[in-house]
């Protein structure tokens, strides 16, 4: 198991979903991957993502003051 | 015993694509979905970078459709790709700078190239004949086929039986009977047909949801390749291209003006690679200059972003100039008037 983050800022979707999914497919079921945000969109469409997908959301927040959307997953066993 | 068969089906998030995999579902094909990121798309990035279309629900619809089908969908960056599509489009252009024919053989031999990757057995699309005037013609239609490479493993279950028979028709593995004979630019049968599959809440992006069908949008990107001395383009460009007032006073230079904050904050991540101003002593929009401009042309640029700020019946308005990201200089100019700004120079 492991934990890998991807910087996503200044991607505007469907951008962030693609950087997310195409390392989701290097990761191993379990895995958990971070993606930093900036375009609030990520908080909505990397969870659906996620659900069509058969991955689990294990956190969203966002920083205001940073202007960053966070998006927490693990990989599902289907992937 | 027979195999479970596959369907690859290339998903917009509008209502068409919706039925027609709702269409194959329901004779017992597995569907997974396919989605291409061209950089024109039209939604996600102006709700993500407009202010004022953040109180409209955020989604992206092909995500959404996809949850409401109940499939997976591969969403798939084909910018670069594309490219050759935009510029050099054997079919030629449609009313504006938009390749509908050359996209579709493109985006169908994409998905047949996924297809024949993944072990699937054929693609779905939501295409009606008769309903877009370019790409979607019982002339043309073949030719997607043809050219693509998918031929009669291309199955368009809203129209096919207007059409030849299909390789999964033939086959068995989809009951002709069960699908449907929709033709023309009427929206009725689909409505109806929303409303027998329960869907109530579809994305119906008017003209299609790519920037290259509206003519402003072509208008600008027309003039980007022609003060570029070539048609080529990268994707920080052709995000541009759908940010702000687009002013060019001289072929040497153009002016980037937000409308609203939300493009200012977005204009504010390129400030690095371009000349930026912004009005300090009243209230206005961050505008960025894009080409080769002298000490008279930031003036210019100056008078010309002072007439979209609060400032613009002021005397004098003052700016911040920042090159590139260094500076900033301080800047004090008189607005244009109204009929200073030519209507010539806005695209």
């Amino acid at each position: 198991m492991s934990r890998q983050r991807i910087d996503c800022s200044r991607l505007l979707c469907p951008m962030p979903v693609i950087r997310v999914q195409d390392k989701v497919a290097e990761l191993h079921p379990g895995d958990e991957l971070e993606a930093i945000c900036t375009d609030p969109g990520a908080l909505n469409d990397i969870p659906a993502w996620c659900r069509i997908n058969g991955h689990e959301v294990l956190e969203t927040r966002s920083d205001s003051d940073a202007g960053e959307y966070i998006v927490v997953l693990r990989v599902g066993e289907d992937s | 015993m027979s195999r479970q068969r596959k369907a690859v089906a290339l998903i917009s998030g509008g209502l068409d694509s919706l039925l027609a995999v709702r269409v194959i579902q329901q004779q017992g094909i597995e569907v997974e979905g396919i989605n291409f990121f061209t950089g024109f798309c039209v939604e996600g990035h102006t709700h993500a970078i407009r202010k004022k279309d953040q109180k409209k629900p955020k989604r992206n619809n092909a995500l959404w459709a996809a949850e409401q089908l109940g499939i997976k969908l591969h969403i798939i960056d084909i910018v670069d790709e594309y490219k050759d599509v935009v510029i050099n489009p054997r079919h030629g252009y449609g009313a504006n700078l938009n390749p509908c024919l050359d996209c579709k053989v493109f985006m169908v031999q994409k998905a047949r190239e996924w297809m024949e990757q993944k072990g699937f057995d054929f693609i779905i699309t939501g295409e009606v004949v008769g309903q877009r005037p370019m790409s979607q013609r019982k002339e043309t239609l073949p030719v997607v086929q043809r050219e693509s490479g998918i031929d009669d493993r291309l199955l368009r279950p809203l129209c096919a039986k207007n059409l030849p028979e299909t390789l999964p028709e033939r086959e068995g593995w989809v009951d002709r009977e069960g699908l449907y004979d929709f033709s023309g630019r009427s929206r009725k049968p689909q409505f109806a047909l929303a409303k027998q599959f329960g869907f109530e809440d579809y994305a119906q992006p008017a003209g299609g949801c790519c920037f290259l069908t509206d003519e402003r949008y072509s208008v600008k990107l027309s003039d980007l390749w022609q003060h570029r001395g070539e048609k080529r383009y990268d994707l920080d460009d052709i995000m541009l291209l759908k940010v702000g007032r687009h002013i060019r006073p001289a072929d040497h230079f153009k002016v980037i003006v937000a409308r609203e904050e939300g493009e200012g904050n977005f204009l504010q991540g390129y400030r690095k690679q371009f000349i930026s101003l912004k009005t300090t002593s009243h209230g206005g929009p961050l505008a960025l200059i894009d080409g080769e401009a002298s000490t008279a042309d930031i003036e210019l640029a100056a008078r010309i972003v002072a007439r979209y700020s609060q400032g613009r019946d002021a005397p004098q308005v003052e700016l911040e100039v920042s090159d590139h990201g260094a500076g900033p200089e301080r800047l004090t100019v008189v607005p244009l008037a109204a009929s200073e700004v030519r209507e010539e120079w806005v695209l």
